[in-house]
């Protein structure tokens, strides 16, 4: 396990701020199939926090029992400063303004166009924008971001699976959140869209300065973007460190991440 | 035969749904409402199947007038078939087979829409969007299926007498005003009402059949295809017991 040095890492970052998410003791189970069993984790502001795991352990129910998609079995999570289970929806719904969630296939709506699909959000979220006269100059302004400007009017039936993905950050984008939950970034995607996935999260981190917690079991995506890194084995979190720090370790269920 | 493990999972289907049903009366009177998207959905329900219904229940009039005319011919008794007609048409045929068909389009539909939202997480996206997706997506869409098909019943069974017209026509020369007069003559307050009150519960079964299952969808593609299917199954079967007791019920209070 790795001790001292993920110690030196965890008390840096506390002594700059307070985390922005905590997760204390977590546990959800499906029946008999445990997937979280005591899972902590906490991320701090303007942070790149990478989450490995293999496929199935538990990472995509951790991230939605963070947003409140999923109620956990037991366990506290703070966020901002505020207790998730003691939210009303009204509450909720406006803590979920500030945080962006990339979903794992993307999860455009399919029966509506780039720009419609970028405006729920905006017409939606009445709490925090009040109705909107006019969405255009917001919807046009996050597609430059992601540079896909040209695709405001195609259906997403229309577009590749790089092109669904950066859309999808544009919608995520479009609320300016604070916090952005990326559940596996790069997933489905060949190599080189990946690295320009990549290369887009860590422009929008350093624009937007958001905290960011990315959830992925490609290593390469983790060697990149992250700052610190935990690995989710068994339901918990089995080690934390910087990406060095890991793939140095003599643990063998750690040295299984990074076998290529 | 059925294993004690498939009627026991019938069961716990059937609670699901009740509990699912529950939910739908306990949200629909509550803020907000989604009344853009209700209408949204009642032109798609609504378009969607109005050239099926409109075939269907066309050869369903044009069948039964061909079929019967020999026997009432038999009898010399040919004059009533307009009476006949309209009243099996208004009473039965026209709700049930109807209703088949809206269950065929609407149920495996709303099944596979919702089916395939819910595997590809768009229902959890629009849930972090500030927009519960049951209200806009189940409420808006059973409301839909509720209100359209009576209206969809209500237009088949004119189409299906215009299509017994049509033979009556051909085979008896019998004019659109002296058939219209005899068909509509024939039916009474008891045939109406009570067959046009069962279609708004056809509507909201077919309706609920189909959020149910594309909203509870288990992953992957097979999911879907079974969400749909299992959909139209399970709404079909359901028709037949509400008008199982929806004739019970007319049948006490009307003396058919
Ligand atoms: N809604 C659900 N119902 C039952 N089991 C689920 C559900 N969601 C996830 N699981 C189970 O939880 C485990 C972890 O799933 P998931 O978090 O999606 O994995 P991943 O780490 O690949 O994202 C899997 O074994 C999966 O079968
Ligand atoms: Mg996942």
């Amino acid at each position: 396990m790795i001790t001292k040095a993920h110690i030196d890492v965890k008390q840096d970052a506390k002594s700059n701020n307070q985390p922005i998410i905590k997760i204390r003791n977590l546990r959800k189970a499906f029946g008999d199939n445990v997937v979280l069993n005591g899972f902590n984790l906490e991320l701090y502001e303007g942070e790149n926090l990478v989450i490995m795991g293999k496929s199935g352990s538990g990472k995509s129910v951790m991230i939605k029992c963070l947003i409140g998609l999923m109620q956990a079995d037991s366990g506290y999570i703070e966020i901002m400063g505020k207790d998730l289970l003691s939210l009303n929806q009204v509450e909720l719904d406006k803590l979920r303004t500030e945080i962006g969630f990339l979903f794992q296939g993307s999860a455009l709506y399919d029966s509506m166009t780039v720009r419609e699909n970028l405006e729920f959000p905006l017409r939606r979220h009445k709490h925090k924008f009040g109705p909107i006269e006019d969405t255009t100059p917001l919807v046009e302004e996050a597609l430059k971001n992601v540079g896909l400007l040209d695709a405001i009017d195609l259906m997403p039936a229309e577009l590749s699976g790089g092109m669904k993905r950066r859309i999808a950050l544009a919608r995520t984008l479009i609320l300016k959140p604070k916090i952005i939950l990326y559940d596996e970034p790069t997933s489905g995607l060949d190599p080189i869209t990946s690295k320009e996935i990549i290369e887009l999260m860590r422009n929008i981190q350093r624009e937007y300065r958001t905290s960011s917690l990315i959830i992925t079991h490609d290593v390469d995506c983790a060697r990149v973007v992250a700052e610190r890194m935990i690995l989710l084995v068994d339901g918990i979190n089995y080690a934390e460190g910087t990406y060095n720090e890991l793939a140095s370790s003599e643990d063998e269920k750690i040295k299984a991440f990074f076998k290529q | 035969m059925f294993g004690s493990s498939s009627i026991e999972r019938l069961l716990i289907e059937i609670g699901d749904i009740t509990y699912f049903a529950k939910r739908f009366f306990k949200e629909v009177f509550t803020k907000p409402f989604e009344f853009k998207e209700f209408l949204r959905q009642c032109y798609n329900i609504g378009n969607r199947s109005l050239f099926l219904v409109g075939i269907t229940a066309f050869i369903i009039g044009l069948v039964i007038t061909l079929q019967t005319r020999p026997t009432l011919q038999e009898f010399g008794a040919v004059s009533w078939m307009p009476s006949m007609v309209s009243i099996s048409i208004v009473r039965e045929i026209g709700p049930v087979i109807i209703a088949l068909t809206f269950a065929g389009r609407i149920a495996s539909g709303i099944g596979a829409e919702l089916g395939s939202m819910r595997v590809t997480e768009q229902i959890d996206a629009m849930e972090v969007s500030g927009t519960n997706p049951f209200k806009y997506l189940v409420i808006t869409r059973i409301l839909a299926a509720t209100l359209m098909l009576p209206i969809l019943v209500i237009l088949g069974d004119a189409i299906a007498l215009y299509g017994s017209y049509i033979i009556e026509n051909i085979k008896g020369d019998v004019s659109f005003r002296l058939y219209f007069n005899k068909a509509l003559n024939a039916l009474a307050f008891g045939d109406i009402v009570p067959a046009t009150i069962k279609t708004f519960f056809f509507g909201f079964a077919i309706g609920l059949v189909g959020c149910y299952k594309g909203f509870n969808c288990k992953k992957g593609t097979v999911g879907v295809g079974l969400a749909a299917n299992s959909a139209v199954v399970f709404a079909s079967m359901l028709l037949f017991i509400l008008d199982f007791i929806a004739v019970f019920i007319t049948d006490i209070f009307f003396e058919i």
